[in-house]
């Protein structure tokens, strides 16, 4: 095996496991929340991009502009999803919260095509990601690069809004506890909405970073990256933002290695995922890092 | 003593009339509807037999699984292996050539449709020791997770099932005949199941696991049974979905699969199989009509653009909202019995 070969697929690994990692955080935040499974995260995702796509080509405002709305956009359909959607179930039996987010994913899904029609559209990648390096003879893409990046500060937004923020104490508190913390006087939905509003905006940022890796969008794009962050989420242990990261990683890299090291195997990519999984959760119920709450 | 008998004969009577019923409508139907009210009435039957043994798991045995497709992927696959002719496997299969021992099978229809369900049954009880040591939103995402392994092994597995291409050519051996004798057949065998002391060991279980442990009850050996018998009834529709329609793909069986019968499940009320006969029917006969939106009209001079996707957007409405305000579905978790029935026609009650 070639060491260069081996550092520049590590490194795509990296950048796409990192990519994973990004969409699994609001995952596990939700989860940590309110012990929902957001089925519709994936879709969340594909609906940002939507908003960039348009802000870019239809209303050719500038790329980052464009991106920076989207995630707000984003932001804002995540609360009036949960308020929509999910407040009304919030007291429901369990079952009854998880059909229903598996019924707003179809529904986006399918208002994607109706309203979006069902035909990919290109998306727009700025030129100073399309350069490539070489370094060490290996090649480096630089959009390779700004991913993990751009990850990684987001990241460390994160982590500043949960341990730096009295919102954040707030969200900590509520995943630990939501009926005491309703007694001491904090408004326990507002704190939701926030977690939905943090939770969507990051899987935005994830979205347009994988809209600008593969450069197109459709209506059903979301599927993937949702279901591969999900089982990057569980293996890491849902609830836990460490283990969303660390189960990302994991995934994104392996999966990567996998590839282009037994490409016969090229095809199985999509269930190599889950069948991680399933390995996981054999032996560890809770996923990697299984605890139940966030932070 | 002798009331109570003669009662329950009466209702037993009632129960080969309805039978004797739907058989006299079927000759009916087979004479005289078209080829498309054919065709409905066979794709609901099937739906019966797929939402029925799907509810034994979700509704009585409360384990969420959303793997489905994956049991009726297997049960197509097989039979469609078995029923094709050698020689047409050997044209159809041009990218890769068909493996031996299936290459050169032959079976008639049955059983080739009870291999099918047996195979579907056999990976349940595979599937059953890993899906069952997690439980809860865990389990949905693993059985999901099994659907979207059986997708892409068949979309790869190129010299078993022909890979992306898919099978062709399939015999069209489903009729009314198999469609509903499969249905019948599934309802008489899952709700004895649901009657007898495993299906009330299985609600126990739904209520409180921990509880129907300490009652000496086999939690695994009742959830397996449950997914084994859901997995054997689900490869037999597959079986029937696949010889109906003949042709089948990878595309399938995906998740819209399984999002339909979800939806089938909670509208008819989980756990209560008269509600799933009902809502299965239903939501058949309603996605035929939502067609309609989907292609374009013309009402005198005004043009209506067809939208694709909106059945879809329409059913996943319908399951948000019952979810919301009706959790209950159609039936809740009641069943349809003679003697509710008399009682709500207000017949045979005694007087005074």
């Amino acid at each position: 095996m070639d060491l260069s070969l081996f550092l520049q697929q590590l490194l795509n690994g990296i950048s796409l496991g990192s990519l994973y990692a990004l969409i699994a955080i609001g995952y596990t935040m939700v989860y940590g929340i309110i012990r929902l499974i957001n089925f519709a995260h994936g879709d969340i995702l594909m609906i940002s991009t939507y908003f960039a796509y348009f802000g870019i080509s239809v209303y050719a405002l500038p790329w980052w502009l464009s991106v920076i709305m989207a995630i707000l956009l984003t932001a804002l359909f995540g609360i009036l999803i949960d308020l929509g959607a999910y407040r009304p179930v919030r007291h429901a039996p369990r079952i009854s919260a998880l059909i229903t987010a598996i019924g707003v994913s179809f529904l986006l899904e399918n208002l994607g095509i109706v309203v979006f029609g069902g035909r990919p559209r290109a998306f727009y990648r700025p030129d100073f990601l399309n350069k490539t390096y070489e370094m060490l003879g290996v090649h480096i893409f630089s959009l390779s690069i700004w991913v993990p990046v751009v990850t990684a500060l987001l990241l460390a937004l994160v982590f500043l809004l949960l341990y730096r923020t009295r919102v954040g104490a707030a969200m900590r508190a509520v995943a630990k506890d939501m009926e005491m913390v309703q007694l001491m006087g904090i408004d326990v939905n507002r704190v939701i909405s926030l977690t939905f509003a943090v939770g969507s905006a990051l899987a935005a940022a994830g979205g347009i970073m994988w809209a600008m890796k593969y450069p197109q969008i459709n209506p059903l794009m979301g599927i993937i990256p949702g279901l591969k962050a999900f089982v990057a989420a569980v293996i890491g242990g849902i609830g836990n933002i460490h283990g969303a990261v660390l189960g990302g990683l994991l995934l994104g890299i392996t999966e990567i290695l996998l590839v282009a090291f037994l490409p016969s195997l090229a095809g199985y990519r999509d269930a190599f995922a889950f069948i991680l999984l399933i390995l996981i959760l054999l032996f560890k119920p809770t996923g990697l890092a299984g605890k139940d709450t966030i932070g | 003593m002798s009331d109570q008998h003669r009662r329950e004969w009466i209702y037993k009577l009632c129960t080969y009339g309805v039978l004797a019923g739907m058989f006299a409508f079927l000759l009916q139907v087979q004479n005289q509807a078209d080829e498309y009210q054919i065709r409905i009435l066979n794709v609901s039957a099937i739906f019966v037999t797929l939402a029925v043994s799907y509810n034994l798991i979700n509704g009585v045995a409360g384990q969420f699984s959303l793997g489905p497709n994956a049991f009726m992927a297997v049960g197509a696959y097989t039979t469609a292996l078995l029923t094709i002719s050698p020689a047409e496997k050997e044209l159809s299969f041009i990218i890769e050539p068909i493996i031996w021992p299936i290459s050169v099978l032959h079976l008639p229809f049955l059983p080739s449709l009870l291999i099918g369900g047996v195979f579907a049954a056999l990976m349940g009880f595979v599937m059953a020791f890993p899906v069952f040591r997690v439980r809860g939103d865990y389990l949905a995402i693993v059985t999901l997770g099994f659907g979207e392994v059986v997708r892409v092994v068949a979309n790869n597995a190129q010299s078993i099932t022909n890979g992306p291409l898919g099978l062709k050519g399939l015999p069209e051996y489903t009729n009314l005949w198999w469609s509903c004798g499969v249905a019948v057949f599934t309802v008489f065998c899952v709700t004895r199941l649901v009657k007898s002391s495993f299906g009330r060991a299985m609600q126990a279980i739904r209520e409180d696991e921990v509880a129907a442990a300490a009652m000496g009850i086999n939690v695994f050996r009742h959830k397996m049974l449950a997914f084994v018998v859901h997995a054997f009834f689900a490869g037999m529709a597959g079986g029937l979905m696949a010889h109906l329609i003949t042709t089948i793909s990878p595309t399938l069986f995906s998740f819209f699969l399984t999002f339909n019968l979800l939806v089938i499940i909670v509208i008819g009320g989980l756990g209560s199989m008269t509600g799933s006969i009902i809502a299965a029917v239903i939501i058949t006969y309603a996605g035929e009509w939502l067609r309609a939106v989907e292609e374009p009209m013309a009402i005198g001079p005004l043009n209506i653009p067809g939208i694709p996707g909106m059945r879809m957007v329409v059913f996943s409405i319908m399951l948000i909202l019952v979810m919301i305000f009706a959790r209950q579905g159609l039936m809740g978790r009641r069943e349809f019995s003679w003697e509710w029935f008399c009682g709500f026609l207000k017949i045979g009650k005694r007087r005074g």
